[in-house]
C-alpha cells in the first residue's frame, strides 16, 4: 500500500510485520518525511482523508538521535490521540538542531465515519530507521504495537 | 526457523546452546512443525535475551513464540538481582499485564439460545468497546492513586465485585511493591477516561460453551462440565500500561548505555534491578498491573449486571485471571537451590503447579488454572500447572494462538462483515464497532491454537484440562 502526496515526492506506506504493523514516509526532508509517517500512523486506524482539520494540536519533542526523535514523535501523536480522543490527518513539522515542533490537525474520533481499525499502544524500536537514500530522499520508519 | 543450530533435547523441547555473548543456552518449546513455522527472527530475539546480564538457567521460548520487540513474545527469562540481573521494558511489553479471565455461570447452552441475540446487544452496550469508547468511571488523583496500589483489591471496595473473587487472582489482586509516584501525569492523564474498558486489538469479551474435557477430575475440581457456559474476559492495562511502556523503553536505553550494558537489540533496553530506573520501573509496572486487574474487575462487575438482568438464575464465579506481560519476583528451585528471581514473561502464562505457596486453597491439589485465548472462531483452552514445570520454564506457559498472518495481509484477504457472517452461519455472533478490526483478527489470520496448548500438554508446562467455543464475541 503506497499512498503519494500530490505535490511533492513525498509518500507513505505500510509493511508487514506479524503482530503489529510497520508505518513507513518518504519525503524530500527529514520534515517530510516525519509528516509521511504521521499519515501512515492514522492509516493504522482510519483513513487519513477522513479526517476533518477542525482543531490543532501543538507538539514539541526533543532528542538528539534523529531515531530516537521519530519515535517520540510518533508516540507524541499516539498521547495527543489517545488523552484527546481524536485522529489527525494533517501535520505540519519543522525539526532544527533535535528539537521538532509541530502543529496536528483533526477532529474528535466519530466512529461512525471514521470507522476505526485498531488503537495504537505506542512506537517501538523495531525496524526503526531514519535515513537518506541514495535517490535523495528521507525514509523514517518504524513498526508499531496495536 | 531453520532448525540446523537447534538440538533436539526431546520431541518437544529444542536447545540452542550459548555462542558469543550468550551466557546461558535458550530453549524452544514446541513440536518440529511449530517450531520450523516459527519466524527466525524468534531464535535471533531468544539468543539476545540470553545475552543479558544476570539471566539464570536459559531464554525460554513457549510453543507459540513470535517475532516480539527486543524478546519474543512467548519470551520467558528469570534474572537474579544479586548478580547484576536486568528488568527489561521491552521484555514485558507495552499492554501491561495484559490477561484473561474466565468466569463460570452456573448455566448450560440451552439457558443462553434463548437470548442470546439480547445478550450480545446488551454485553455491547454496557461494556466499553473499541478505539474512542470511554469508560463512566473518572478518577480524581487519589482515587487514581489508591488504584494503581490496590488492584482489583481496590475495585472490590469501591463495589465492583466480590472479596471472594480475589482468591482468583495471581497475587491476592493486587501486585505489592507498586509506586503510583513512579507512574508520569502523562500515563495517568492517558488512563483518565479508560477505567473499565476493554480495548481494542486482539482484545475480547466471550460467552463460550465448554465443548470438550481432557481431564474430567481436575475440570470438576474448577466446576467445569461439558455443556456448561462460561465468560471470559481478554484486556489489560489501557493507556496507563502502553504509556508506562512507551516512557521506560525509552528511558531504558540511555539506563542500559550507563551502566554499560552492551545491548545486541536496542528494543532490549534495560536496566540494572538494584538501579533507580530498575526500581521506578518496577514500582510503575506493578502500578500497571494493578490497573489491568481493576480493570478487569470492574468489566467483570458490568457483565455480572447484564447477566443479573437478563439471566438471572446465572452466578458469575471468578475461576480465574491470569497476566501475561509481567515481571514478578518469584521463588524457584534452580539445580536444587531455592532462588528469588525477577521472571519476565512477554505473552506467557504463570503456571504454578499444584502445592505452590503463591496459589489459593482452592488450587492446592491441583494447581492453577492457566487459561488459554484463541481467536474468535477456533475457541480456547484450559489447562492446569504442573509441578514438573518450575524446572522447564520457571512454572510458564503458551498465551494463545499467535498470528500467523499480519494485520495488513488480513484486510487484504477478508472484509468484516463477511467474517462475521460466516461466523454466524456457525452460531457465533459477533458484536464489534470496526469492520476492519474483525477483518485484521479473521480466525485464520491466526496459528492453529490446538497445536500450541498440545505442545504445551506434552512439553509438561501445563495439562490439557478442557476446551471452549464461544457462542458470542465482543470485539474491540
Amino acid at each position: 500500500m503506497t499512498h503519494p502526496s500530490t505535490s511533492t515526492k513525498a509518500y507513505w506506506e505500510h509493511f508487514g510485520h506479524m503482530a503489529d504493523i510497520g508505518v513507513r514516509g518518504f519525503g524530500t526532508t527529514l520534515a517530510e518525511a516525519f509528516v509521511q509517517a504521521a499519515l501512515a500512523l492514522t492509516a493504522v486506524i482510519c483513513d487519513p482523508a477522513t479526517v476533518r482539520p477542525q482543531e490543532s494540536v501543538t507538539v514539541r519533542c526533543e532528542a538528539a538521535d534523529p531515531e530516537f526523535l521519530f519515535v517520540d514523535w510518533l508516540n507524541a501523536i499516539v498521547y495527543e490521540m489517545a488523552l484527546r480522543h481524536m485522529v489527525f490527518g494533517r501535520f505540519e513539522v519543522n525539526i532544527d538542531d533535535g528539537v521538532l515542533t509541530a502543529t496536528l490537525w483533526g477532529e474528535p474520533l466519530d466512529r461512525e465515519r471514521h470507522q476505526p481499525a485498531v488503537e495504537i499502544k505506542g512506537a517501538t524500536f523495531t525496524e526503526l530507521a531514519v535515513t537518506r537514500q541514495p535517490d535523495g530522499l528521507w525514509r523514517a520508519q518504524c513498526v508499531v504495537d496495536v | 526457523m531453520n532448525i540446523d543450530r537447534l538440538h533436539r533435547v526431546n520431541d518437544y523441547t529444542w536447545r540452542l546452546d550459548p555462542t558469543g555473548a550468550m551466557r546461558v543456552p535458550a530453549i524452544f518449546y514446541g513440536d518440529e512443525n511449530l517450531i520450523r513455522a516459527m519466524d527466525d527472527k524468534v531464535l535471533e530475539q531468544a539468543a539476545n535475551v540470553a545475552c543479558l546480564p544476570g539471566i539464570v538457567k536459559a531464554s525460554y521460548a513457549m510453543p507459540d513464540a513470535h517475532w516480539g520487540y527486543g524478546f519474543p513474545i512467548g519470551g520467558v527469562a528469570a534474572f537474579d538481582a544479586a548478580q547484576g540481573g536486568v528488568v527489561s521494558a521491552g521484555g514485558v511489553g507495552f499492554d501491561i499485564s495484559c490477561g484473561v479471565r474466565t468466569l463460570l455461570t452456573g448455566l448450560r447452552r440451552e439457558d443462553i439460545e434463548p437470548v442470546k441475540e439480547s445478550l450480545a446487544d446488551a454485553l455491547y452496550a454496557e461494556i466499553p468497546v473499541g478505539l474512542g469508547s470511554r469508560g463512566r468511571i473518572r478518577l480524581d488523583a487519589a482515587a487514581m492513586d489508591a488504584m494503581l496500589r490496590g488492584g482489583a483489591e481496590w475495585a472490590v471496595e469501591q463495589g465492583y465485585g466480590e472479596a471472594r473473587d480475589l482468591d482468583r487472582i495471581e497475587e491476592h489482586g493486587r501486585a505489592a511493591g507498586a509506586r503510583p509516584e513512579a507512574v508520569s501525569a502523562r500515563a495517568k492523564e492517558r488512563q483518565r477516561a479508560e477505567m473499565g474498558t476493554l480495548g481494542s486489538g486482539n482484545h475480547y469479551l466471550e460467552v463460550q460453551e465448554v465443548a470438550e474435557i481432557f481431564d474430567a477430575q481436575t475440570a470438576e475440581r474448577f466446576g467445569l462440565h461439558q455443556g456448561d457456559v462460561v465468560v471470559t474476559i481478554h484486556c489489560g492495562s489501557r493507556g496507563l500500561g502502553h504509556q508506562i511502556g512507551t516512557e521506560f523503553l525509552r528511558s531504558m536505553q540511555d539506563a542500559a548505555q550507563q551502566h554499560g550494558i552492551v545491548l545486541p537489540d536496542r528494543e532490549l533496553a534495560c536496566a540494572p534491578i538494584e538501579s533507580e530506573v530498575g526500581q521506578t520501573y518496577l514500582g510503575a509496572m506493578r502500578a500497571a498491573i494493578n490497573c489491568a486487574l481493576a480493570n478487569r474487575q470492574i468489566i467483570t462487575h458490568l457483565t455480572r449486571q447484564v447477566f443479573a438482568r437478563l439471566l438471572p438464575q446465572a452466578r458469575l464465579e471468578l475461576l480465574y485471571d491470569v497476566s501475561h506481560n509481567t515481571c514478578k519476583l518469584e521463588e524457584h528451585r534452580v539445580d536444587g537451590e531455592r532462588r528469588r528471581l525477577y521472571v519476565h514473561r512477554k505473552g506467557a502464562t504463570r503456571a504454578f503447579g499444584p502445592h505452590h505457596p503463591d496459589l489459593s486453597a482452592a488450587f492446592q491439589e491441583t494447581g492453577q488454572p492457566v487459561l488459554i485465548g484463541g481467536s474468535m472462531g477456533t475457541g480456547s483452552y484450559i489447562l492446569v500447572g504442573t509441578s514438573e514445570n518450575d524446572e522447564l520454564s520457571f512454572a510458564s506457559a503458551c498465551h494463545g494462538a499467535g498470528r500467523a498472518m499480519s494485520r495488513h495481509q488480513a484486510t487484504r484477504t477478508w472484509k468484516g462483515k463477511d467474517v462475521i457472517a460466516r461466523l454466524a452461519e456457525r452460531g457465533i455472533l459477533i458484536r464489534s464497532p470496526s469492520a476492519r478490526g474483525v477483518a485484521e483478527e479473521a480466525p485464520e489470520a491466526y496459528k492453529d491454537v490446538r497445536a500450541v496448548v498440545e505442545a504445551s500438554d506434552r512439553a509438561g508446562l501445563a495439562r490439557l484440562v478442557a476446551r471452549l467455543v464461544p457462542l458470542l464475541c465482543i470485539k474491540g
